[in-house]
């Protein structure tokens, strides 16, 4: 524990800490990078992008190798990377262009076919008679270990490049991710900013491949985005979160390989932005899964709740035809609603919970707030059904089920604006239909 | 490994890894083209890298590498991702592509993980599933040509051939037998539900055969390519025909090819340039895919680029003939007596003369061409075609007068399939600029 301490705290020494920081800027650049993409619906491609570097940096190593160049040295393989991943991104524009292919299968040729030639390649270089081969299978699953200061001085770059081209075009980034018709409308040079922003993904795509590896690399990228989207819908927050939760998976991941050396720190990095994203799903405010699934559970004892109530309003119509009585008791058998005697007692006491009905001798009774609240959503049940006949044109007898289904949802100045189409009056319409079951509802 | 020099050498190490290479490229294909009318490609993609955690726990919790284990390890893992990506889209909101990216990414890194703890006792390793191991594959039993009369031989098949031979026999009888539902399921799912195929029951039904099919080929050929497998053959396919059933049957076909071509290349090809070494064999299967898929692209009969851009350049010089026909009738029709005109402009417009002049429809004269009676009948189609679409834009569209020319300029031009001229029929002799309906 204390050794993890010391990692986190860069007091484990000069590597380690080189390690964490360069992985923590790496993973807030693509955190920013990614939540763009994300908005843009473009993840994918840094997917692609990710697996069409292999043939450039095996192709970089040959040829630095027959040049007598040091065939190892970082910049010469970033740029050969840079250059098959560039040529993988527009091969897959061509494709989804000028092919019958959608662009989802085009993502998919490209990454399989651009990395089968890297593969080739590999197996050429393999048996070259210069040294370092290894080194290159470090980009395939990341290796953070080999890092050196000056890696994290690139990645530093990167991701201060990347802020500052955020910054500076943050206004024009929105309109690409949100509305390119009406930004081409206005004149901005929208194909120039979807570059640029490719520009981007690829920059930290290339960046990311030798901490992360180039299959995982895409994480990077989509994770902490996606992971941010859940807790906020503006986009200056989700920028700013998705760096956030992007740097500290890379410094939890990173910490937690240097614990651990055998871990692939690719991989834990992945894991460490996976975690935060699960939690994001089940337990954000209002899109998580928690917050979704309580928000439907209430919206549908609401329904229920607002059915029982009108069925009860019916009953009393239909007790004292002509003079309806407040006061009058339920009784505790009366079918007032459909379902079983059990659910029917559980929605009474549902009901009885809220106020809205009390017990009286031999059955129950409505509050005042209860015959407010029964009479509020039976009328507004029947403005609906008048309106669906009247103007909908349906039939009366198959008014009643899709008024079921809408009544929940109306607001008070469609309620007003049904009463001036339909109503005229303010007082409770008569039923289109009749009653189906004894003063109740099917 | 050079091909036909040892009868043993060549039936007991090219037969089988070339046999592996096809099938797994022919399932793969077969399979690929209901993913890719589902616009599932990538998905495919996220199974054949998110198997790799199932493949290690099956191993950790039976401790063997026994197929069977692992096929169910990895199909089970391949179907959990495809519901965890839809759990995540639907429930989650998350955008399709972003989902996938993030569910096989965690299932991948979650499967690097386990594997590097288990390495201590497992000869598995994640270079094994990105490549595979086409040319380890070894048919120890074929020693001769004479041996393959026998049958022990031929159960002496390789693990991995039998079980690509196994899910290859599966995967056809089930497109052969639910062939009418997995096409309508691909192209009207909500059809299909309604005729109660419930659609998602076809849908699992092929991630769990995609699901085997990675597994079963990845220990030959390596994950990638089944990717390449999955969507090159069927996207080539599907550039060389409009029917489904064409379509499968050509994509299995390209598979096969491009696997054979793919390992003939890798293994003998290095000798022609004289490199000493054979390539990497399932990488250059999946180049192999490419290829092809470019050369479909490029050369397909009706969808290619070429007869595309061979049908544009037939259309554009009928358009610009047409055009000129009917500059010369306009030109005849405001200065009635007047024959010779001026000469059409331009390259386009000296080819078009050049071309109405073969086909009989404008003859030279001094200074000018002008109409033959065959050209004055064509070009009375095309101006009367113009003004009936005129007339017709203002009249029945509500469009100003003068904003109709150039819609029914190009309007003119079109034709029915059966090569008639299209033009609604106007009641009126007269266009909106007052011009008569020749």
């Amino acid at each position: 524990m204390s050794e993890l301490w010391r990692i986190l705290t860069l007091q484990a020494g000069y590597n380690t800490s080189v390690v964490v920081l360069g992985t923590t800027v790496l993973g807030a650049a693509a955190g920013l990078a990614g939540a763009l993409a994300l908005l843009r619906k473009r993840v994918l491609i840094s997917d692609s992008l990710a697996h069409a570097t292999l043939p450039g940096l095996a192709g970089a190593f040959m040829i630095a190798a027959a040049l007598g160049a040091d065939p190892k040295s970082l910049p010469v393989l970033l740029a050969g990377a840079t250059v098959t991943g560039v040529l993988g991104v527009l091969s897959v524009q061509w494709l989804s262009r000028y092919s019958r292919l959608s662009e989802d299968a085009a993502l998919a040729v490209v990454l399989s076919v651009y990395f089968g030639v890297g593969v080739v390649l590999l197996s050429i270089v393999q048996r070259l008679s210069v040294g370092g081969q290894a080194g290159l299978s470090r980009f395939i699953f990341g290796q953070t270990a080999a890092m050196s200061a000056g890696d994290v001085w690139l990645m530093g770059g990167v991701a201060i490049g990347a802020v500052l081209i955020v910054a500076l075009l943050f206004k024009e980034l929105r309109l690409v991710c949100f509305d390119r018709g009406f930004g081409r409308a206005q004149g901005w040079p929208i194909g120039g900013l979807d570059v640029l922003l490719l520009a981007l993904i690829t920059l930290v795509t290339v960046a990311g491949l030798q901490a992360v590896g180039l299959i995982l690399v895409v994480a990077l990228i989509v994770t902490p985005g996606a992971a941010a989207r859940f807790w906020t819908d503006r986009l200056g927050a989700l920028l700013v979160l998705s760096a956030m939760l992007g740097a500290v998976s890379g410094y939890l991941g990173s910490a937690a390989s240097a614990v651990w050396p055998k871990a692939p720190a690719g991989a834990v990095i992945v894991l460490a932005a996976s975690a935060i994203f699960v939690v994001s799903l089940v337990i954000a405010p209002r899109r998580g899964l928690l917050a979704r699934t309580a928000a439907l559970l209430s919206q549908r004892v609401r329904i229920q709740r607002e059915h029982t109530l009108r069925s009860l309003y019916e009953w009393h119509e239909a007790a004292a035809p002509g003079a309806v009585r407040r006061d009058a008791v339920i009784p505790a058998g009366a079918a007032i609603r459909a379902g079983s005697a059990w659910s029917r007692r559980l929605a009474m006491r549902g009901l009885a919970w809220r106020g809205l009905v009390c017990a009286a001798p031999g059955g129950w009774m409505l509050t005042e707030e209860g015959w407010a609240e029964a009479e509020r959503t039976t009328r507004i049940h029947r403005l609906w059904e008048a309106y669906l006949i009247r103007v909908g044109g349906h039939d009366p007898l198959h008014a009643d089920d899709p008024a079921d289904l809408i009544e929940h949802a109306l607001d008070p100045a469609i309620v007003a604006e049904l009463e001036r189409t339909v109503a005229g009056e303010r007082a409770m319409p008569r039923s289109p239909h009749e009653m189906r079951g004894e003063g109740g509802r099917a | 490994m050079i091909l036909a020099q040892m009868p043993s050498l060549l039936l007991s190490v090219d037969v089988p890894a070339v046999l592996a290479a096809v099938l797994s490229a022919c399932v793969c294909a077969l399979l690929g083209n209901f993913l890719l009318l589902r616009k599932m490609a990538m998905l495919g993609d996220a199974i054949s890298h998110a198997i790799l955690p199932g493949i290690v726990i099956s191993f950790l919790l039976l401790g063997t590498r026994s197929t069977p284990a692992m096929l169910a390890g990895a199909a089970a893992a391949g179907v959990l991702t495809a519901v965890i990506v839809e759990v995540v889209r639907r429930l989650g909101r998350v955008e399709a592509g972003a989902a996938i990216g993030v569910v096989f990414s965690a299932m991948f890194a979650l499967g690097v993980v386990l594997m590097e703890r288990a390495a201590r006792n497992v000869d598995l390793d994640a270079d094994c599933v990105l490549y595979g191991a086409l040319e380890s594959i070894r048919w120890g039993a074929a020693t001769s040509w004479a041996s393959l009369g026998s049958a022990e031989t031929w159960l002496a098949m390789p693990r991995q051939v039998t079980t690509l031979l196994v899910l290859g026999l599966v995967s056809a009888a089930a497109v052969v037998v639910f062939f009418k539902h997995l096409r309508l399921a691909c192209f009207d799912s909500a059809m299909a539900d309604a005729l109660g195929f419930p659609s998602w029951i076809i849908h699992t039904g092929l991630t769990v055969l995609v699901a085997a099919a990675t597994v079963a080929s990845f220990e030959a050929v390596g994950s990638i390519l089944v990717v390449s497998m999955l969507v090159c053959p069927p996207a080539a396919a599907r550039h060389l025909t409009d029917r489904l059933s064409r379509q499968v049957v050509l994509s299995v076909i390209i598979a096969g090819v491009c696997a054979v071509s793919g390992y003939v290349l890798a293994i003998v090809g290095p000798e022609w340039v004289g490199f000493g070494h054979s390539l990497q064999a399932a990488g250059m299967i999946a180049v192999m895919g490419g290829v092809v898929l470019l050369a479909c692209i490029v050369c397909g009969p009706r969808h290619g680029l070429i007869a595309r851009r061979i049908r544009q350049r037939q259309l554009a010089r009928t358009v610009a003939r047409e055009d000129l026909l009917g500059a010369l009738w306009r030109i005849e029709e405001g200065r009635a007596g007047e024959p010779a005109a001026r000469p059409p402009v331009g390259a386009a417009g000296r080819s078009a003369r050049r071309e109405a002049i073969r086909a009989g429809e404008i003859e030279s004269t001094v200074g000018g061409v002008r109409l033959t009676a065959l050209g004055r009948e064509r070009a009375r189609e095309i101006i009367r075609a113009h003004r009936q679409w005129e007339t017709y834009l203002v009249d029945e569209l509500g469009h100003r007068p003068d904003h109709v020319h150039r819609t029914a300029e190009a309007l003119e031009h079109v034709r029915t399939p059966g090569g008639e001229r299209l033009a609604p029929d106007q009641p009126r002799s007269r266009d909106p600029h007052d011009r008569e309906i020749p």
